[in-house]
């Protein structure tokens, strides 16, 4: 019954803007806003496609209105309303303000995915003639997904003044997606459909071509075929590159969280199980610094990692130091007891953060220019992971520059290498042992700013990184700072070919069954020390 | 309360000499647990640290709230209630140690506590042998039912098979194609071994359509998962994502789907472990339009679920604070374990067990759920749309309360058993072989 009705709906609605399409009218602006008062989805269908089919100039006020959940409507007056910027209601099919108090039931036109679909269709209908270049290339893209019958005139008209080509292509492409699926286009047209649907190449290309109608003639359905197996070679192609890619991002991530680790367990040789712990103080100061911009200044808001790097740099590195003073330095050559004293401390900073912040994931968010994603080939590269992969390799150049060009840097090597000498020529070993632990720790907490922009802020965060951490750095081989980076891609990349195939359980362990094995063969790592340091 | 204010009203000359006694021996002994006999002991057992303190914590405050509220009402059976709170830490050997200490120790009457199901069956044991009885208010896979265990949470045809109906349905864009991704344990295990079964035997869905995909706790690179998810999208066929992806691992995952540019009207994921709790405080941005399956929304406007939230947001002193679906499996569960109490006037588990299949209570949002004779209850189902302001609007439910199933019909290890506690007082009567003990 409900099946058959909503049947009929559709039809209707198909029948409502094809000929609206045509120019006829089918109803005026006020009937199609009188299926808004109603508070039923089908009926809300049976709305967009009137108003869209109106012909009004207010029409794409409206729908874009719905779309934002601006549109609003009074079931007892049968009265539809917009919501302008400040908040008071507008009625929608005059545009003058409401006089008079508002009635009381004023709710807003509910709407679910379907009819976001239906809203994108009618909203790339109504702009594919817009004047901006940018407004038409996206309708058009909508009109390729919707592939509404109805918005063939308009799309012809369009193509035939388009001049940007990059447009045009979108135009053509959403005309081709409409030919093929209509039964009314002569075979000739339809394969010359398949070619440009061929031509985008995307997966979206795929999905059309492999859902032709059944009643398409056989020419047709074999060009597709055609179509669809260049489509699939060129896209296996990307996928290994894709893989790479995000084998690359996973390096990144990896290198970050070990990186300072490289310098507390690989230099200096502590078993830091709390290193997990500074990367989520790390991640906690960037949320403490976005709730002190958005309370203060949101203007700001897009430089707020930016300013809380520092400051991650800063509260974890005090941390760190403060650890080392405290309790690491006693523990000095007794690995067990070190293990177990950081491991106890990582649960106490745990708790204290979870009694100060609460046991909640916190909001940190996504500046502007690290969201969404751009197309580069047949892959899709989002803009966090490539902002993670730069801020990876700058603080690791970073730090290679402080230990090979820094007093700092000589005089920790020198303690490192060798202890004794190095304290008989007058260096503070014990000072330069805090300032490396927080050096370490310091790094943690700046890789806690990058991590908060692709994991939960949580107590745990710290903990899923910790065995990771270690792996790159045995891995990679301890003390070795090329030998964290070049561990961290190579991990990071096996990880990503093998996920495909094993899922991401299996890919995971077999990770880890080839480091057992290669760690039998070479014991210190990919790149192992040599000469006295490995004594000391 | 009825005791007592006829000990205020006549006070028998007995009676007052008894009182007098025992108000001087509360005054000697105020250090002692002096109340002990005078109160009913209801014992908490969620974790409030470790990693399911993000959960359970709110649990432990709403089971606070509804023993204040009685309390306020004048107690039960004439005493107070008085809560043992107790905190196993997110570790489940942990669960069986505190809910031993619960029982044999505080001697609570009744426990209100888990999350998990390795928790939940980490209890089972002492549950059992010390007889006690125990609410778990937490959705979860079936394929179980115990004397001493009430579930208020939805079995999974309460949640996870009416989802899947409705995306098939024309409402839910008639999906036809279906990636089954969840977190590798228990619950997503069974719950796709489930799905799967009634998508290939209900609504037949062809195997190469069905794409089932598990990754590890706390997963946070969803990279290869949603470019696969996508990949699979590109048939031309409707696709959905069934998700019973576990808690933190979600915001990554809904993330990755918002930066690969997988919109909700493109790829409509619906999950059963996203609640109002969880979305709290998050950009919730990249997660409009995505669906959740729950037997309650705090959105949903009913005098009764208006006037708990109030009475939460009162106690808890802060109105920021959402209510959730497990929250609502406690209150309901409350109150059944309030009834059955009153019922038999008597605290005694064996007497409570037998008298509360049959016990209805209101749920929050406007019916009556009754408990059935396999310990599970009867429950509405809701499909809500996440908004961005965090909460859900339901865009569709089932016209009536669902009987929860504890053995599903759709897997070959249980489709013929029938848990019946009342006439067969057996958990897993085989239905062929008629005999108590499973297949």
């Amino acid at each position: 019954m409900r099946l058959t009705r909503a049947c009929l709906i559709a039809l209707l609605i198909a029948f409502g803007i094809a000929l609206g399409g045509a120019g006829v009218h089918a109803a005026s602006l006020e009937e199609a806003l009188a299926h808004f008062t109603s508070d039923d989805f089908s009926e809300t269908a049976a709305g967009i496609g009137e108003v869209a089919a109106s012909g009004s100039p207010r029409a794409e006020k409206i729908i874009r209105a719905l779309q934002d959940g601006q549109l609003m409507f009074s079931a007892e007056r049968k009265a539809v309303y917009l919501k302008d910027d400040s908040g008071n209601l507008v009625d929608a099919a005059s545009g003058q303000p409401l006089a008079g108090p508002a009635p009381d039931d004023v709710d807003t036109v509910r709407l679910n995915n379907r009819l976001r679909g239906v809203i994108d269709g009618a909203l790339g209908g109504l702009t594919l003639l817009s004047p901006d270049a940018g407004a038409r290339f996206d309708a058009a893209q909508a009109v390729f997904k919707s592939r509404q019958v109805s918005a063939l005139p308009t799309l012809e008209a369009a193509l035939a003044k388009e001049r940007d080509p990059r447009v045009k292509r979108a135009l053509a492409e959403a005309h081709a997606a409409i030919t093929l699926l209509g039964d009314d286009a002569p075979d000739q047209a339809k394969i010359a459909a398949v070619e440009v649907v061929r031509d985008r190449g995307d997966q979206d290309a795929l999905a059309l071509l492999a859902s032709l109608p059944v009643a398409t003639s056989a020419p047709v359905l074999k060009a597709a075929a055609a179509a669809i197996s260049a489509i699939q070679n060129r896209l296996a192609l990307w996928n290994a590159v894709q893989n790479a890619w995000y084998g690359m991002s996973l390096g990144s991530v990896l290198l970050l969280a070990a990186i300072g680790l490289a310098i507390t367990f690989g230099v200096m040789g502590v078993i830091n199980m709390a290193h997990g712990e500074m990367v989520m103080l790390g991640a906690y100061s960037t949320f403490a610094v976005q709730e002190v911009i958005r309370a203060y200044n949101p203007q700001l808001f897009d430089y707020s990692l930016v300013i809380a790097i520092p400051l991650a740099f800063a509260v974890s590195g005090l941390v760190g130091i403060l650890i080392e003073r405290c309790i690491i330095r006693f523990l000095y050559g007794r690995p067990l007891e070190t293990l177990l004293a950081t491991w106890g401390l990582s649960l106490i900073l745990q708790q204290a953060v979870r009694s100060t912040f609460g046991a909640h994931n916190s909001d940190v968010g996504s500046p502007s220019w690290m969201s969404g994603a751009f197309e580069l080939g047949g892959i899709t590269i989002t803009y966090n992971r490539l902002w993670i992969i730069c801020f990876a390799l700058v603080v690791f150049i970073a730090l290679l520059a402080i230990l090979r060009f820094t007093r700092f840097g000589l005089e920790m090597r020198a303690v490192t290498q060798n202890r004794p000498m190095a304290a008989s020529m007058g260096i503070r070993t014990s000072r330069v042992d805090a300032l490396t632990f927080g050096l370490g720790s310091g790094i943690a907490g700046m890789a806690g700013v990058a991590l908060s922009q692709i994991d939960n802020v949580s107590p745990n965060l710290g903990q899923g990184y910790i065995i990771d951490s270690f792996m790159v750095v045995v891995f990679g081989g301890v003390g070795n700072l090329w030998g964290t980076l070049v561990g961290s891609f190579v991990l990071g990349i096996a990880n990503k070919f093998l996920e495909p195939y094993a899922g991401a359980v299996l890919g995971k362990i077999a990770i880890l069954v080839l480091i057992i094995l290669f760690i039998q063969k070479r014991p210190r790592g990919m790149f192992a020390l040599r000469g006295r340091a490995v004594e000391a | 309360m009825i005791k007592t204010t006829d000990a205020v009203g006549e006070r028998p000359r007995g009676r007052r000499w008894l009182a007098a006694a025992a108000g001087l021996a509360l005054g000697l002994t105020a250090a002692l647990p002096a109340q002990a006999e005078d109160t009913i002991k209801v014992g908490i057992l969620h974790s409030l640290s470790g990693t399911m303190a993000i959960s359970e914590t709110t649990l432990k405050d709403v089971v606070l709230m509804l023993i204040d509220e009685q309390n306020k009402k004048g107690g039960l059976l004439g005493k107070k209630l008085e809560a043992v709170v107790v905190d196993p830490a997110s570790n489940w050997p942990l669960f069986a140690e505190k809910a031993r200490e619960l029982i044999s120790k505080d001697k609570v009457a009744v426990v209100f506590g888990c999350w998990t199901s390795v928790s939940r069956k980490s209890v089972l044991p002492v549950f059992k042998e010390l007889n006690s009885l125990l609410f778990y208010p937490v959705q979860y896979e079936g394929e179980e039912s115990e004397r001493n265990v009430i579930y208020t949470g939805a079995a999974p045809n309460q949640q996870a098979i009416p989802a899947v109906d409705y995306l098939a349905g024309p409402e839910g864009g008639n999906v036809k194609r279906w990636v089954l991704e969840g977190t590798d344990y228990v619950y997503p295990r069974t719950t796709n071994k489930i799905l799967e079964a009634y998508l290939k035997d209900v609504l037949k869905v062809k195997p190469e359509d069905i794409m089932i995909n598990y990754t590890p706790f706390g997963f946070s690179d969803w990279q290869t998962e949603v470019a696969a998810i996508k990949k699979f999208g590109s048939a031309g066929k409707k696709t959905a994502v069934v998700s019973t992806i576990n808690g933190d691992a979600n915001v990554p995952f809904y993330k990755e789907l918002g930066n690969q540019g997988i919109k909700a009207t493109d790829i409509p994921v619906v999950a059963f472990s996203v609640g109002e709790e969880e979305l709290a405080g998050l950009d919730t941005k990249p997660l409009v339009g995505h669906l959740a399956a729950w037997n309650y929304f705090e959105s949903i406007k009913t005098p009764a679920n208006e006037a708990f939230i109030k009475a939460w947001h009162e106690f808890i002193k802060n109105p920021k604070r959402t209510t959730n679906d497990p929250m609502e499996a406690h209150y309901i569960g409350f109150n059944m374990w309030v009834k059955a109490v009153e019922k038999v006037k008597s605290t005694d588990p064996d007497k409570v067990i037998e008298a509360l299949p049959g016990t209805k209570a209101p749920n929050l949002t406007g019916g009556v759920s009754e408990l059935l004779p396999n310990h599970h209850i009867t429950k509405p189902v809701y499909i809500g749309e996440i908004r961005p302001d965090g909460q859900f609007d339901v865009v569709w439910k089932t016209k009536s309360l669902v009987p929860g199933a504890a053995w599903s019909p759709h897997l070959p290890g249980s489709k013929d058993l029938e848990a019946d506690w009342v006439k067969l007082k057996c958990g897993n009567y085989n239905k062929v072989t008629q005999k108590c003990g499973g297949a």
